[in-house]
């Protein structure tokens, strides 16, 4: 239907990106220093006030993002323009670096810069397959619906249980007050969990099987297995989505970071120059 | 004389005496007091304006209509119950009014040109002059079953917070019992008795809560059903079913209210007809057939506040012979200022002169509709409105002449409209864009009257609707049926024709039905579907302005496909002999209709290889995106679900979000977040107390400050995207949150403790109406749209969805 950021305005940005990259190629090639290529050329200079340039305009995403109702350009310009721009990036400061890596504040800062770009590539790729996967998974129901649907079953199988045995009571009841999705960072991220109280439930009653009452057993067996359903769901939907923002948590203080060894990058240039 | 308080001596023969302190009682007696002369102000209670009195506790009165000025000594603003009957009690003391309570009047006889007024308690008041404001309030309709008198009956419900855990039965199905039963199911058990099969009384907003009530199962309703007798403890009601015992602590019987027929008849006056409603009439000065004894307010059929009140101070002075110009007189001499100065009756007169539509009006409504009106003066070729703009408003040609520019390509073509004649009435019917630019083509005088004045007139006075259907059906026909064909010709066509009205999800025609007549949808839109292999497919979607039905009648076969309204829908029913004949007479015509009929076959033929695209148009329509104008739609396969869309919302209307992505339907790709959908017929706009709702000439909805928060909107919204809120508080700034983690952050509101501590907790706030209005003030768009960072939310009209749907 519509296209996605890699595609936006007929590649618009990809041109841009590789324009820049090109144009910083062609120079660096074309340059032949007196010694080996490094960032105390005039080229290096050049490519280093390039890329410093390009690093901070892609960090003023992050406040254009949450400036509403400016600007001519709509955010997906922006977005689209920081993908490639950051790819270009890598191209470009890789260049005023002259290949170089050491251990100091410089390729610190290089490092850092990396680290962001891939995590960038990654975030790329949750971008463009998680709202189709995120979308398969629901189904047409919101998590809320989904949660609805499941204090239903819940209801249900409580008080088809009543008129079971002890055990099974006590099995479903514990899967009804103890089955817990998410909680913490792991094991949202996890997005699955075979030992779940109602996987638990479901195989009690899966096991006594036989035990007599077995119209209320079948019925309840297909409720459990409907609520495990569910919540295999709920627990997917809660991955991916959890998944899109503890990518940002790791992209932004990276590039934070990478932002003040930039500052400290070039502090360090001029005092020792 | 001055005043005194507590009873009147007998002996005394009074210039004036008032019956009824309501508004336009008291008004009076204000005013007599002030000027000095004798009077005496009747009442029945201990206390003054006993409806007012009466209403629910904390009730929000309004002062409607809010464009009459209030010409009173007493005064009088919107406010609660309580504020009002203070104010006004402190003010008819300070003018030393003369009120005599517990005065309940039984008879007022006229002898040697003095009234006698006998009271209930054996006194007599004699007076020159008699002014009953008694209003309808005092006279409610009582049961009139056995056990009607029981204590556990009441017909007035004060303060619904008093009662807790009963079983209360509410009789009547008017707005005043399906509010009593609203309010008083948050803590009891109601059930509500209604004589007919729907609530087709009330008030749209309250026709919403007393449905989803009954609904949700907060109210038993029993309909067609009337109270038998009454018990002790239990009524027993007639139903269709037989006799039913409902149990219960209390009976509040709302079944309206009459003009004390038989007391205004003893005075003397005559009323016009047996009708139970039927009102007496008066004249100009509000003097009954009786000379001396006027009426004002509710009896005289002036049932506002504000218009009592105003009418209370001049009787008063009509009394002492003095002449008076209407209130308003000063609002219609400034909005003829542009006319040469002529005064307002000699205007009022050449405007029903000169313009047949109004000229069947009575004198007070087209004194109304004139205010409402807006007066534009323009010079030659000045543009009146231009084709595709969204206004609605409805233009009558005073003086001058306009052009109708009908052809969108050749602005040359001109259809010329004299000096009396009206147009705009497309939009006004169609709620879709203009279908033509208007120009003015010599120097003129128009009248701009508003769409909600208009569906008012259309409503209520029969020739109105009436003149103009007729025109209206003409010009449609001409428009989007058969252009460039002349009147005369399409005449005899036209004279066939009838007028249709659909609800939602009714069928126009069915597959496999004869096909005689066709249809030119004027108002809604419909959904063209076609049975395959034993389930309905969805080839279209057709919106107002287009013509169904014309295949059948080409080929002569029976219908192909069948046609449901999407929503409220009006079409011109065409009958099959008299299209054929006019086609047979217009070649060109008929080249045209056909070329659409292989375009639709070919169409047909695509959309049925293509179910899935159908069944995203079916979705569309059930939730309602077919009578929208502007729709907010996400493709889910981009979205990331960051809610930036909402956060931009919030961040551009002062915190409140209007939108709710995660909520809402979705379907394939496509998902409806709730949000306005810019209606055609906007649901909202249908009973705003302020008139505060207006469309933009680009076609957003929108409320405007005099919003006073009545809630109608939002019950009226059928999709839930209006909202109540307190104004925001002021924000930190971006930055201070994003380093400092200062406030809340976008899109997100000041938590309830931040406020707490601050001294603003939010009840304080006077809460208003909020929605989207497509933040029609910022340069560049939506900014839930130009905030999303995928492309995923996208606006779009629903003509172009279903090329979206088609993409899809």
């Amino acid at each position: 239907m519509r296209e996605s950021i890699l595609i936006y305005r007929n590649h618009l940005y990809l041109k841009l990106a590789a324009l820049v990259s090109l144009v910083a190629t062609t120079a660096y090639v074309w340059h032949t220093p007196f010694e080996r290529p490094n960032g105390g050329t005039w080229l290096g200079y050049t490519l280093g006030v390039v890329a410093g340039g390009l690093m901070i305009w892609l960090a003023w995403f992050g406040v254009r993002k949450r400036k509403y109702g400016i600007g001519k350009l709509r955010l997906e310009d922006w977005l689209s323009a920081h993908v490639y721009m950051g790819l270009a990036l890598a191209i470009v400061a890789t260049l005023h670096a002259g290949f170089q890596l050491n251990w100091n504040v410089h390729s610190a800062l290089y490092v850092l810069m990396m680290i962001v770009i891939i995590s960038g590539i990654v975030g790329v790729y949750f971008y463009i397959r998680f709202p189709i996967m995120l979308t398969e998974n629901r189904r047409g129901m919101t998590a809320e619906v989904m949660l609805t649907q499941i204090t239903d079953l819940d209801r249900e199988i409580r008080q088809l249980a009543m008129g079971l045995d002890d055990a099974t009571n006590a099995a479903v009841l514990k899967a009804s007050q103890e089955t817990i999705v998410g909680t913490t960072l792991f094991s949202q991220l996890r997005g699955f969990d075979e030992d779940c109280e109602t996987t638990q439930a479901r195989r009690f009653v899966e096991d006594s099987e036989g035990s007599g009452e077995s119209t209320s057993r079948r019925q309840l067996l297909t409720r459990l297995v409907r609520k495990e359903e569910l919540l295999k769901r709920i627990r997917r939907d809660v991955q991916l989505r959890c998944l899109l923002k503890t990518w940002l948590i790791c992209h932004v203080p990276f590039s934070v970071a990478a932002l003040m060894a930039l500052a400290v990058h070039v502090v360090t240039v001029f005092y020792y120059w | 004389m001055g005043g005194f308080r507590g009873p009147a001596l007998s002996t005394e023969t009074y210039r004036i005496a008032i019956v009824g302190s309501g508004p336009g009682g008291l008004s009076a007696a204000a005013h007599a007091a002030k000027l000095g002369v004798s009077h005496v102000l009747l009442e029945r209670a201990d206390h003054l304006s006993d409806t007012i009195y009466k209403y629910q506790r904390g009730k929000f009165v309004m002062s409607t209509p809010d464009i009459l000025p209030l010409r009173s000594d007493v005064t009088f603003a919107a406010g609660k119950r309580e504020a009002i009957l203070g104010n006004w009690d402190r003010q008819i003391a300070e003018l030393k009014t003369n009120v005599r309570y517990k005065s309940d009047v039984v008879e007022i006889k006229k002898a040697e040109g003095v009234f006698n007024i006998r009271l209930a308690d054996g006194d007599t008041v004699q007076a020159e002059n008699v002014v009953l404001a008694i209003g309808l309030q005092g006279n409610l309709n009582k049961l009139t079953c056995p056990g009607g008198d029981l204590p556990l009956v009441q017909y007035q419900l004060d303060d619904p917070g008093e009662y807790e855990a009963e079983t209360i039965v509410v009789i009547g199905a008017g707005d005043a019992g399906v509010e009593n039963a609203v309010a008083l199911a948050k803590q009891n058990s109601v059930v509500i008795i209604n004589r007919e099969a729907e609530f087709a009384r009330v008030k749209q907003g309250n026709l919403t809560l007393i449905l989803n009530a009954i609904e949700k199962g907060d109210i038993q309703c029993y309909y067609n059903a009337e109270p038998a007798r009454v018990e002790p403890n239990a009524i027993i009601l007639n139903t269709a079913d037989g006799e039913a015992r409902v149990p219960c602590d209390r009976i509040i019987a709302r079944i309206g209210a009459s003009a004390p027929r038989k007391f205004v008849e003893s005075c003397g006056i005559k009323f016009p007809n047996a009708d139970r409603s039927a009102l007496p009439e008066v004249s100009s000065t509000y003097e009954s057939n009786v000379p001396g004894l006027y009426i004002v307010g509710a009896l005289g059929g002036y049932p506002l506040i504000k218009q009592a009140m105003n009418q209370g101070l001049e009787v008063v002075e009509y009394i002492l012979g003095n002449k008076l110009a209407p209130a308003d007189e000063p609002l219609l001499q400034r909005k003829f200022a542009g006319l040469g100065g002529a005064d307002v009756d000699a205007i009022i007169a050449e405007a029903r002169g000169a313009i047949p539509v109004f000229a069947s009006l009575n004198p007070l409504l087209l004194r109304e509709t004139l205010l409402e009106s807006d007066v534009h003066v323009l010079k030659k070729d000045a543009i009146v409105f231009k084709r595709n703009d969204y206004t609605s408003s409805f233009f009558t040609i005073m003086r001058g002449s306009v052009g109708i520019q009908i052809n969108a390509l050749d602005p040359s073509v001109v259809v010329t409209l004299p000096t009396g004649a009206f147009f705009g009435e497309m939009g006004l019917i169609s709620g879709r864009r203009r279908s033509a630019t208007a120009v003015a083509t010599s120097d003129c005088v128009l009248l701009e009257t508003p769409r909600r004045t208009m569906l008012k007139l259309i409503k209520s006075v029969d020739s109105v609707r009436r003149t103009l259907d007729q025109t209206a059906i003409m010009r449609q026909v001409q428009t989007h049926l058969a252009p460039g064909v002349s009147v005369a010709d399409l005449r005899p066509m036209v004279e066939t024709v009838e007028l249709k009205r659909y609800k939602p999800g009714d069928v126009i025609f069915n597959q496999g039905d004869k096909g005689d007549d066709m249809h030119l949808i004027r108002a809604g839109s419909c959904t063209v579907s076609m049975r395959v292999g034993g389930r309905d497919i969805v080839l279209s979607y057709v919106p107002s302005g287009n013509y169904i039905g014309e295949m059948a009648l080409l080929s002569d076969a029976p219908r192909s496909a069948t046609v449901k309204a999407a929503h409220a829908t009006e079409t011109i029913r065409i009958q099959g002999d008299a299209f054929k004949a006019l086609l047979d007479s217009q070649p060109a015509l008929k080249a045209k209709v056909e070329a659409k009929f292989r375009q639709r076959i070919m169409q047909n033929e695509q959309m049925q290889r293509r179910p899935e695209a159908g069944n995203i148009i079916q979705f569309l329509i059930e939730q309602g995106v077919g009578e929208g104008t502007d729709v907010l739609l996400i493709d889910e396969s981009l979205c990331v679900h960051c809610d930036n869309c909402e956060k931009a919302c919030a961040e551009t209307h002062k915190g409140i979000s209007r939108l709710d992505r995660e909520a809402g339907p979705s379907f394939a790709n496509i998902h409806v977040p709730t949000s306005c959908r810019h209606c055609e017929h906007p649901h909202c706009m249908s009973d705003c107390p302020p008139n505060a709702i207006h469309r933009a000439p680009d076609g957003e909805v929108f409320i405007d400050d005099s919003c006073i928060g009545c809630g109608n909107c939002e019950r009226n919204c059928p999709y839930g995207v209006i909202q109540l809120a307190s104004p925001p508080e002021e924000k930190f700034n971006l930055f201070s949150w994003l380093l400092f983690g200062k406030g809340p952050g976008p899109g997100e509101e000041m938590a309830y403790e931040e406020l707490k501590y601050a001294g603003k907790p939010h009840a304080d706030k006077q809460k208003r109406a909020v929605k989207c209005d497509m933040c029609k003030d910022i340069d560049g768009g939506a900014s839930c749209v130009r905030a999303c960072p995928t492309g995923a939310a996208m606006r779009v009209s629903p003509e172009e969805f279903m090329s979206v749907a088609l993409l899809g």
